[in-house]
């Protein structure tokens, strides 16, 4: 099958091959890309983050359902993290969302981080046009907030909402200071356990202090996921930032942005590929490394003279 | 490239017991795979929407309460009907030697009975992915 | 001797055994201390600790005379397909001196839904009876005196719902619900940690089970209003003191929920009984049954100042671990069931089930029922395992083990007790993980050969497929449909609608105990399916939290 026309027709198994072909690398990944992207630029993205046990998927779940209600579709893309060790993954957010699954206006696709730190966000970001593609409105990047590259998946998304909860003892000081200018909405999930409003308060005086300070002062709602209370507040929290980032410009600055970023990666990864690639083929590869560790020559030489006998 | 081989684990049907459900899904992580567990009470219907979405290579169903014949090839059919011809269905849980020839006849690749060391449907997996 | 004189002694041992220290890499599991001597009890005070049968903290027992009193209840857990078939085989079972009935129930039965249900196909009638309605459950009882036998029922979810039946159909036998003896299993959070058959989330399930309790003090007063059961837990794949742990630790969440509701402890808590499994490694089996009871005792006098003897007894009941049956060469299992027949009796059992040797393969035939239960009479009339009161008291091994799976539950509940009670412990996935945790282990050490199974693992052959096991005919399942359509179309549907309108008013008053309301609707005819589906209106599902 065609997947990209398929894809763009609303095949559900065009998207999840097309997810499939990005995720794996295949060769036909970037034509996919080419013919999708021209439907892309229409969701709304929304990325979640936060440590584990915080009850994320729980609380997209609610926020799915939420704006089906209101009759937008859904697309949602949960990152769990791959064993190092292993390479395998226990991709385990899907199960807090079952009862999405038969909802025709939901496309739930779980992806695991696969070591390729770099790629990921590259490969997230493909994931999301997609989905864009398709004509899902609201797409959800759903990952645990603990290192740079699941900061800079986030970073990707319009708004970005950190969920914290109480009770997290002295590793909450440290994920707090990482995330502090990262969240535009932050949520206070499982706000009827102990300890949920000194943790509202402390953020609150942390945000207060935060320097960098703009028009945009985060909101914290308190809610529990669970029990479907606070959701409503929530979805109004992320429709005010949206309201705010389009009113200010600032929407189109991190779309702007975005594109020049896309336009960057594929830049980097095509010239990279596509050097190591001659390199390799003309056995240049083995002989440059060799004088490098004799150390007849240097890294910074040779890359000066491939870029004079390639780049010309 | 960066293929793994993904397996969505499942339990269809309304019985509880999912030990062994578990112990597989830790085994295939530990193997290197991608796992998609989805827990207890699956329809056929959710199993295979969820197969289709996360684009498996292999779906794994375990049931203990003896509804197998009547649920293991109604979920076959459904990932069929979906498009999704090749990938690989498996099942495991209490089920009687005699019950095995019509499950493979239905589309089932491989039945797993109790005291299979999880090894072997590691092996099986990884010789019968396409 | 003295300690002094021992140490002497085991010294000399030890130094004469040193060079011939044996390695048994294929029982890497073994304890690994060889030898027990009075060393190792020597900090046990017999009085406080051990002391006497029918005496706190009951290590030696619960009862002052034991098997020399009368033996445990051998109770055989049965029912499936349709209520007549499995009348029939409880009658054939009272007939070959079952003393004790102990009802299976279908899936849909247990999680709520009526046989024709889309999520009841291809369920129905196959692991226990299917039960819609109070018709189904006449039938089940037929010409069996409610009155004299004692009926376990294997439910929990709908636990209200099915003892609401069983007091109806004891009405219309004439039998008064004071009279009724038996058991509901009613345990919810093992359900949410180990079993997975829970319809409501954690709130209003414990609503249900206080609002028994309550009832059956006033009206059922003989009646075992839950049995805490480790079994389920054990056979997820958790240890001999996780099992008690964890159970125990919800036993006290019970008490607390009852408390909270006003009730008094003693006057819910002699109802309270427990559900062990019995696993392979006998000793340690006894010495869990054994710890389990002190444990319970403790908790009871000095967390919830009990003051009846009867509210600081574990009672309990016992079924061999079905988990440890194999597929392979299943006449083995009937060796393995007598060994842990064994180590229940030394553990001094309330009553007792024995699973039938083809279990890991289907139901059991009624040949395999039969051995199953002659194994219990053997080891009760021929072994002499029953001729003494706690017959490996006193023993430096059992002893030693009893004190240390004691310690071990004790740090699992006070644990427990940190991350805010069992409720919570569920919530956060915190019991599930542990259990999850050590049922990998154990799969790994079988698949390392670190544990042995004999058949599985080690002195395995090729077998023919065995023949002639039990299958429920698919047929069943429409027949049951087809009975529950026809007394939907006989019962008075405006008696049904206002009961279940009245049910869900209750349901919405948290004040209001919804036994009456429900024995009401049942009386009606109303399905357990109607019943359980108002309570979900109101109640909501539970949604699994799974971390593996």
């Amino acid at each position: 099958m065609d997947i990209a026309e398929e894809l763009l027709k609303g095949n559900r198994l065009a998207l999840s091959r097309a997810i499939t072909a990005i995720e794996n690398e295949y060769d036909d990944a970037l034509d996919i890309m080419k013919k999708l992207y021209p439907h892309t630029g229409h969701a709304y993205v929304l990325g979640i983050t936060g440590p584990p046990g915080a009850g994320k998927s729980t609380l997209t779940d609610k926020l799915a359902k939420a704006y089906r209600a209101q009759g937008k579709t859904v697309g949602i893309i949960a990152i769990d993290p791959t064993s190092p060790f292993t390479g395998g993954a226990i991709l385990g957010d899907r199960i807090r969302m079952n009862s999405l699954t038969m909802d025709e206006g939901v496309f739930i696709r779980s992806m695991g981080t696969r070591g390729s730190l770099g790629g990921l966000s590259h490969k997230t970001a493909d994931a999301v046009k997609a989905m864009d593609a398709f004509g899902k409105d609201i797409i959800f990047v759903e990952t645990v907030g603990v290192g740079q590259s699941e900061v800079d998946i986030v970073k990707a998304a319009d708004t970005t909402m950190v969920v914290l909860i109480p009770g997290m003892g002295d590793d909450i000081q440290a994920i707090k200071a990482g995330i502090l200018e990262i969240g535009d909405v932050f949520t206070i999930n499982k706000a009827d356990h102990d300890g949920a409003d000194k943790l509202v308060r402390e953020m609150n005086m942390m945000l207060d202090l935060d320097g960098m300070m703009t028009d945009w002062r985060p909101p914290i709602q308190k809610v529990i996921a669970s029990q479907n209370e606070g959701i409503t507040e929530t979805i109004e929290n992320i429709e005010k930032h949206f309201q705010y980032i389009s009113n200010n410009g600032i929407l189109t600055k991190r779309r702007t942005e975005r594109s020049k970023n896309e336009m960057m990666d594929v830049l980097h990864n095509n010239i990279g590929s596509y050097i190591t690639k001659k390199l390799v083929e003309t056995g240049e590869m083995d002989k440059y490394v060799e004088q490098i560790k004799a150390r007849e020559t240097d890294p910074y030489t040779v890359v000066g003279n491939i870029m004079k006998s390639m780049l010309k | 490239m960066e293929k793994r081989i993904r397996v969505l684990v499942a339990k269809p049907g309304l019985d509880g017991h999912d030990r062994g459900a578990k112990v597989v899904a830790r085994a295939l992580r530990d193997a290197g795979f991608e796992v998609i567990y989805t827990g207890l009470r699956q329809t056929p219907e959710q199993i295979a929407e969820a197969a289709l979405q996360e684009d498996v290579n292999v779906v794994a169903m375990s049931i203990l309460s003896g509804a197998h014949p009547h649920l293991f090839p109604k979920v076959v059919n459904l990932v069929r009907e979906k498009g999704m011809t090749d990938v690989l269905i498996i099942g495991g849980g209490v089920i009687p030697e005699t019950d095995i020839p019509a499950l493979k006849e239905a589309g089932i690749a491989e039945v797993f009975t109790p005291g299979t060391p999880t090894g072997d449907i590691v092996d099986f997996i990884k010789a019968n992915v396409k | 001797m003295s300690n002094e004189k021992i140490q002497a002694g085991l010294d000399k041992y030890n130094a004469s055994v040193e060079k011939a220290t044996a390695k048994f890499p294929e029982r890497a599991h073994i304890p690994e201390q060889r030898l027990y001597t009075p060393l190792d009890i020597k900090d046990t005070d017999y009085a406080d600790e051990i002391g006497f049968p029918g005496m706190y903290p009951y290590t030696r027992g619960v009862q002052p005379t034991m098997y020399r009193g009368r033996f445990w209840t051998m109770r055989m857990y049965a029912g499936f397909s349709t209520a007549a078939e499995s009348n029939k085989r409880y009658r054939y079972l009272i007939e070959s001196g079952a003393t004790g009935l102990s009802c299976a129930f279908d899936l849909p039965t247990q999680i709520g839904y009526d046989s024709d249900d889309p999520i009841s196909e291809g369920e129905v009638g196959k692991v226990g009876v299917a039960i819609d309605s109070l018709a189904d459950m006449e039938v089940l009882f037929d010409q069996i005196d409610l009155g004299k036998v004692s009926t376990s029922m294997t439910i929990n979810a709908p636990a209200s719902v099915l003892l609401a039946m069983y007091i109806a159909v004891a009405e219309k036998q004439g039998v008064p619900a004071d009279q009724l003896k038996g058991t509901i299993q009613n345990d919810i959070l093992k359900e949410y940690a180990a079993r997975g058959t829970y319809i409501f989330p954690p709130r209003p399930s414990m609503r249900l089970i206080t609002n028994i309790f309550e009832y059956c003090s006033k009206n059922v007063p003989k009646w075992n209003t839950i049995s805490i059961s480790g079994y389920h837990i054990r056979e997820a794949g958790s240890t001999a003191s996780q099992e008690i742990a964890f159970t125990i630790a919800d036993g006290i969440a019970y008490c607390e929920a009852a408390i909270k509701a006003g009730l008094h402890i003693d006057d819910f808590a002699g109802r309270l009984s427990f559900f062990w499994n019995a696993h392979n490694n006998v000793l340690e089996e006894v010495a869990k049954f054994r710890a389990s009871r002190r444990v319970w005792a403790k908790v009871m006098k000095e967390r919830f100042h009990a003051e009846k003897p009867k509210s600081m007894m574990l009672r309990v009941h016992t079924q061999t671990a079905g988990s440890m049956l194999t597929a392979q060469q299943p006449n083995n299992n009937i060796i393995r069931v007598a060994l842990q027949t064994a180590a229940a009796v030394m553990g001094g059992t309330q009553s007792l089930h024995t699973n039938s040797r083809d279990e890991a393969l289907a139901l059991p035939t009624e040949e395999s029922v039969m051995i199953a239960l002659r194994t219990q009479q053997i080891v009760a009339y021929e072994s002499g395992l029953a001729d003494v009161i706690d017959p490996l008291a006193g023993s430096y091994y059992v002893e030693a083990l009893t004190n240390k799976i004691e310690k071990e539950a004790w740090e699992y509940i006070n644990k427990i007790d940190e991350i805010g009670g069992a409720v919570a412990a569920i919530e956060k996935g915190y019991i599930q993980k542990e259990i999850q945790d050590s049922a990998y282990k154990w799969q790994m050490d079988v698949e390392s050969g670190a544990k042995t199974i004999v058949g599985v693992n080690k002195f395995q052959i090729e077998e023919e497929p065995p023949k002639g096991l039990l299958k429920v005919d698919a047929s069943v399942g429409v027949a049951q449909c087809k009975r529950l359509a026809d007394m939907k179309a006989k019962r008075d549907n405006e008696a049904v609608k206002a009961a279940l309108a009245d049910l869900k008013k209750a349901c919405q008053d948290e004040n209001e105990n919804l036994m009456p309301h429900i024995l009401n609707a049942v009386r009606t005819y109303a399905t357990l399916g109607e019943i359980c589906g108002v309570m979900r209106e109101v109640f909501g599902e539970y949604e699994a939290h799974v971390n593996l």
